[in-house]
């Protein structure tokens, strides 16, 4: 009778600890299949777009389709106008707004902007894009890189808001009550110490929200639009980096096909540059760096 | 919280020397940049109903009861990309939720803290990655890879349903392959968060009742975190049904319910991406715009449900993206 409970025993402990293993084994196979199509992407982007990137790539136009070469130059350029764009759309409601969620953000009503926040990161782009189009370039009667720069700027908002308004809060009471006590108003407290304290936070939340939106085509493809040329005029359609890469990659052409695969390197190499800074303005103090 | 409330009571006590202009003015100053986000979204809603009136008011019901794309004669109606929405989405959570969960289970419980930075760290470098860079890799590289395993599938489950027809390459199963290697990092990361977030005293108890690991996490871990991971998983979903331009790229752009995974489709997102530049008449944009419409009803809805799951969990004011 003994003998055979514990033979039982015996058996239970063994299948339980088989269970043990394969799930740890099996966890972990996740994690390592989870990483496998970054490596993919990754290692694609880098074999197909360095051939294709040269010093045209950076300093040229597109040339016009059968004629070999151009480049990418007033993409990229575009790219930086709009993202200067968004951030003076996007920073200032981010920045003030995290602020009052922050500061006075006990009451209801603060709860239904954090909520706002959050439904507005959750609307996909490409009905941002359908707004801004509705409200910008519709009343203009032209594409613009105004209206690219808006949409772009409404996407960066919930980000710098969430992260400015946690960071500001992580900043310790002591530091404004000695501002306060010091005979201090509530703004200059707040400008002069706390969001010195919350400094490297916001910056933070700031080149992530860039980050965020440097790579985004579907809002501008009806706002910005695109353009083969130099512009710097903010009342014209404008070029970017994702909308030249798109164009080039759905074109039948496998010189296009190259300089897309180019273009994705340096918008990636942007990106994860920004990216990487965001991290080390914080080193792990926020929680969620997505 | 507690910074909030001790400055509001200091503001208060200086309140004997009157109310103070200054700290007047930076509340209602920051309040109305902050009011501003719902001002958009109002303004948002407004101008997409606005917008797509016409089409609303000629097709009522009808408009996502049906389905039909003709704009030479003027008869739209959304259901087929309700439906290659819907299709794509789930079919991209079932791949992606496995992995995902597994890999949220690692990094929370079993990876050595170094290892999980690591690790962590390029998950969310998958989340960087913009989706016009997964689109371009997805044509040139997923499809023509996916064609023969296609004809591989048909031939093998032919006899199910969704696994007959031409395999384009294109289509339902590449855009849910490359969904779900994009929301692939929303899952892992709140779910790791919300496992994170589970008392250890939970998982001392199991293990000195002599619940081994496995049993732990089954167990207590999991169950707690439940309502979370479910939150995690629906917020993947709101991604991806939003997800425009690697799909618009790779599902092949057709105005039918698809009855194959291999043929080609339309989402919500990828018809307004495609033919919203093209769009001649005035029906034709605001059906378009009513598309955009329908998936913005849509998202926000999933994104609510999403939230309530993880505030469940985490308790509110945590960052979930």
């Amino acid at each position: 009778m003994t003998a055979v409970r514990h033979h039982h025993s015996s058996v239970r402990r063994a299948r339980r600890r088989l269970a043990n293993t394969l799930m740890w084994v099996l966890a972990t196979l996740s994690a390592l299949a989870a990483l496998v199509p970054l490596g993919f992407v990754l290692y694609y982007i880098a074999a197909q777009g360095l051939p294709a990137l040269n010093l045209d790539f950076f300093t040229h136009v597109p040339r016009p389709v059968g004629e070999p070469g151009g480049g990418m130059a007033n993409a990229i350029v575009g790219t930086i106008i709009l993202i200067a764009l968004a951030s003076l759309v996007g920073l200032p409601i981010g920045l003030l707004g995290g602020i009052y969620l922050a500061e006075f953000g006990a009451n209801r009503f603060a709860g239904i902007i954090r909520f706002a926040a959050d439904v507005l990161s959750g609307v996909p782009s490409i009905v941002i894009g359908i707004f801004v189009y509705a409200l910008v370039v519709v009343p203009m009667h032209r594409f613009s890189a105004l209206a690219g720069g808006v949409a772009l700027g409404i996407m960066m908002i919930p980000t710098v808001m969430r992260t400015s308004e946690e960071l500001i809060r992580l900043v310790p009471a002591s530091l404004r009550e000695a501002a306060l006590s010091l005979g201090a108003t509530h703004p200059r407290t707040v400008f002069k110490v706390v969001l010195l304290a919350a400094r490297a936070g916001v910056v933070t939340g700031v080149l992530l929200a860039i980050a965020r939106i440097a790579g985004e085509t579907a809002p501008l493809l009806f706002t910005a639009f695109g353009s083969n040329l130099w512009s710097a005029r903010l009342d014209q359609p404008i070029a970017s980096l994702p909308v030249q890469i798109f164009t080039y990659a759905i074109a039948p052409y496998d010189n296009w096909h190259a300089q897309a695969w180019a273009g994705a390197l340096v918008l990636v190499a942007m990106i994860l540059i920004l990216s990487a800074a965001a991290r080390y303005a914080t080193r792990g103090r926020l929680r969620t760096v997505l | 919280m507690t910074a909030a409330s001790t400055s509001r009571g200091s503001l208060r006590r200086r309140g004997i020397f009157g109310p103070n202009l200054a700290d007047r003015a930076f509340r209602l100053g920051t309040f109305l940049f902050a009011s501003a986000v719902l001002a958009l979204i109002c303004l948002l809603a407004y101008q997409l109903v606005h917008a797509s009136r016409p089409a609303l008011r000629q097709f009522g019901w009808s408009f996502i009861s049906k389905s039909a794309w003709d704009p030479v004669h003027g008869s739209f109606g959304v259901l087929f990309a309700i439906y290659g929405t819907a299709l794509t989405s789930l079919l991209a959570l079932a791949l992606a939720v496995p992995i995902g969960l597994g890999a949220a289970i690692f990094l929370a419980e079993l990876a050595p803290r170094r290892l999980r930075e690591l690790l962590s760290f390029l998950i969310e470098l998958l989340a960087a990655v913009p989706s016009i860079v997964y689109g371009l890799w997805g044509v040139f590289v997923l499809v023509p890879v996916l064609r023969p395993v296609e004809v591989w599938l048909g031939a093998h489950l032919g006899f199910l349903p969704f696994f007959q027809g031409a395999p384009y390459g294109i289509g339902v199963l590449a855009a849910s392959l490359i969904l779900s290697i994009m929301v692939l990092p929303y899952i892992t990361a709140v779910s790791r968060e919300v496992i994170q977030a589970v008392p250890v005293t939970q998982r001392e108890a199991a293990y000195s009742l002599g619940a081994t690991r496995w049993e732990t996490i089954r167990g207590p871990v999991l169950r707690a975190a439940r309502s979370g991971i479910i939150g995690a998983i629906i917020l993947a979903l709101g991604r991806a049904v939003g997800e425009t331009m690697a799909v618009t790229m790779v599902i092949g752009n057709r105005a039918e319910i698809p009855t194959s995974f291999f043929s080609p489709a339309y989402t919500l997102a990828s018809l307004v991406a495609n033919e919203f530049a093209e769009a001649t008449g005035e029906l034709h944009i605001a059906a378009l715009i009513g598309a955009a419409l329908v998936l913005l009803v849509l998202t926000i809805f999933i994104n609510a449900i999403a939230r309530l799951l993880i505030w469940r969990v985490t308790g509110g004011h945590r960052r979930v993206r």
